[in-house]
């Protein structure tokens, strides 16, 4: 899919994610809109093997959402792609929803790991590709992750071993909107600087605009490359993002992080959206 | 003390299993040589992966390759495994994780190290999350047994818990195995019979202590091993009860969630009950000394559950 169409898309994606979050009356706008570009990017552009529902492969890549407040993102692209009727989307955090709150994978398969519980996708996306590589497959695994989220001690557990395992057939990518519930970031619990101690952890690390369409799909075109060209290292992606990107009311606003838009709010959102270029910067 | 470790017997059964079963990997945090995973180690390299002393990525990992389709056994001593609690209940039990955590170094019985290394809750927190196993054996038989069972028939996520130390072969020749059913292994005409003793790992061999040293005062005792403690036989407790004077549970593992409430739980839905015993670690934490000692000092020991089970008999005439 060409970044014209992908742009139009993603643009209808963040309307389907503000929908559905005014439909449950709860979830989080600001994370999932700053992570949209970089999941629709991947599910759309790079993974393989995840064309359609119907044509699911059975080598394919693997995407874990390890910040699993952002599923609403996450369901859109997979209605989008027929994984889900779109029609399902306004059953998010229902009683007896497959669409659960936080990612759910015995309900719902496809979303590959239950998470929700921060810090805990990257080790389960790290044994993934272990057995993938185990087994000689060529499928890879991508996981994305806050950047608050990596506070959590395991994530830096799992830092340390998919270097020492050669898994160049994992790509981790940091949303790096540097907003969680308490404040930024930067004052919450200071991470920078992320890519130097990535790096320093043994990654491969590319710093990106995380709405630039055409940067995203480089730096995932690069993680593939280098893993064809028998790198044994893991790829980390830093995507510079901005929480609630795309409804200006949103943009790097803490409050947005966990509560859903009234109904006045969810239609200025959408105009907005509508209106403007989908939230991407290009 | 003759026989063998649990552990040792686990590690044994883990290679061996190992030649037939190629989708088994094994994943250690630093202690390959005390849980015994290094026996796989040794002879399957490539399935053999060293996690470092990091546990919750180790058990995140698991998940990992059991969703691409491997059976991650991943072991470290007890505590230290269930102290990851939060990634165990979400990235394995929550998700029906096909992973076998095993904590050896159970109870206090591993003697000099002390309270940091010893499992005492670990049954406990296995037990309270929903689509989790729980499995200890008594003996090195009952290991390969409960292994073979893990390896080709249990579903979903398991716990087993294995001792430091060697335990005697009480495993009955021939017997049966029958998965998550009690096990007789002291049989007394039940017109003779005022007392059963479970026991559970390392529990299971004190009452059979006690069982000898109650008979020796004219106290007969039937005593029962519960190899799986989740699901456990609550039909075994029931059809048992009736008749008895008293029923007393032996483990090496707190007395709050562990074998002892396995058994309270089932006891409480009958009507009339015999009163229950539980013999194990009383809301304590462990310490140093030598294991058969601390089971002393902690009133686990087969002299001292037979003096127990004698008191009780006496204040409950």
């Amino acid at each position: 899919m060409n970044q014209k169409s992908l742009a139009s898309l993603i643009a209808d994606l963040r309307v389907s994610i503000i929908e559905m979050l005014h439909e449950a009356k709860s979830g989080h706008p600001g994370g999932s809109l700053s992570a949209i570009d970089l999941i629709a990017s991947l599910w759309f552009q790079e993974m393989r093997g995840v064309e359609s529902a119907s044509q699911l492969a059975q080598e394919r890549d693997h995407f874990v959402l390890s910040k699993g407040h952002a599923v609403p993102a996450l369901y859109a692209v997979l209605a989008e792609k027929g994984f889900l009727p779109k029609d399902e989307l306004k059953n998010l955090r229902r009683t007896g929803s497959r669409l659960q709150g936080h990612p759910d994978r015995v309900r719902m398969p496809i979303v590959e790991a239950s998470t929700g519980s921060l810090g805990q996708g990257l080790s389960v996306a790290l044994g993934m590709a272990m057995g993938l590589k185990l087994d000689g497959k060529k499928s890879r695994v991508f996981c994305l992750m806050g950047d608050g989220e990596t506070q959590e001690g395991q994530i830096w557990e799992a830092a340390m071993a998919a270097p020492k395992f050669g898994l160049s057939n994992l790509c981790a990518i940091i949303d790096a909107n540097n907003g969680q519930i308490d404040g930024p970031v930067s004052q919450v619990m200071p991470i920078e600087p992320i890519a130097d101690k990535w790096r320093a952890f043994g990654w491969h690390v590319l710093d990106i605009d995380g709405h630039d369409l055409g940067q995203i799909q480089a730096a995932y075109a690069e993680a593939r490359t280098r893993a064809e060209a028998g790198s044994t290292q893991p790829v980390l992606i830093v995507a510079r993002t901005v929480k609630g990107k795309g409804v200006s009311f949103m943009e790097n606003q803490i409050g947005w992080h966990g509560v859903a838009p009234k109904a006045d709010e969810a239609k200025r959102a959408i105009e907005e959206i509508r209106n403007g270029n989908g939230g991407n910067s290009k | 003390m003759s026989g063998k470790a649990t552990r040792q017997a686990f590690g044994e059964s883990l290679a061996k299993l190992g030649e037939t079963h190629r989708e088994i990997v094994v994943l250690d945090a630093d202690l390959a040589k005390s849980t015994k995973s290094e026996l796989f180690a040794k002879k399957f390299p490539e399935r053999f992966f060293e996690m470092g002393i990091a546990e919750a990525n180790m058990i995140g990992a698991a998940s990992g390759l059991a969703f691409a389709g491997k059976l991650p056994f991943l072991c470290s001593f007890g505590c230290f495994l269930t102290g990851r609690y939060d990634t165990i209940r979400l990235s394995v039990a929550y998700s029906q994780a096909n992973v076998r955590l095993v904590g050896t170094h159970a109870g206090v019985g591993i003697g000099d190290d002390g309270h940091s290394q010893m499992g005492l809750e670990d049954v406990t927190l296995m037990r309270a999350l929903p689509t989790m196993g729980v499995f200890q054996p008594m003996d090195a038989r009952e290991t390969e047994l409960v292994m073979d069972y893990l390896v080709k028939e249990w579903k979903g996520p398991a716990y087993l818990r294995l001792t430091r130390q060697n335990l005697p072969d009480l495993y009955p020749q021939g017997a049966v195995f029958r998965p998550g059913k009690l096990m007789s292994i002291r049989q007394i005409d039940s017109s003779r019979t005022q007392v059963a003793l479970i026991g559970t790992g390392a529990g299971t061999a004190e009452a059979m202590k006690a069982a000898q040293l109650l008979s020796e005062r004219g106290i007969e005792a039937q005593v029962w091993n519960a190899h799986s403690l989740k699901p456990f036989d609550e039909e075994g407790i029931r059809q048992m009860a009736p008749g008895l004077k008293l029923i007393a549970t032996v483990e090496d593992h707190s007395v709050i969630g562990g074998l002892g409430s396995c058994v309270a739980e089932a006891l409480s839905q009958l009507p009339q009950h015999p009163p229950l015993v539980k013999f194990g670690v009383q809301d304590l934490f462990g310490q140093s000394g030598e294991g058969e000692e601390l089971f002393e000092l902690y009133g686990l020991s087969g002299r001292k559950v037979a003096e127990g089970v004698e008191r009780a008999l006496k204040s409950s005439h």
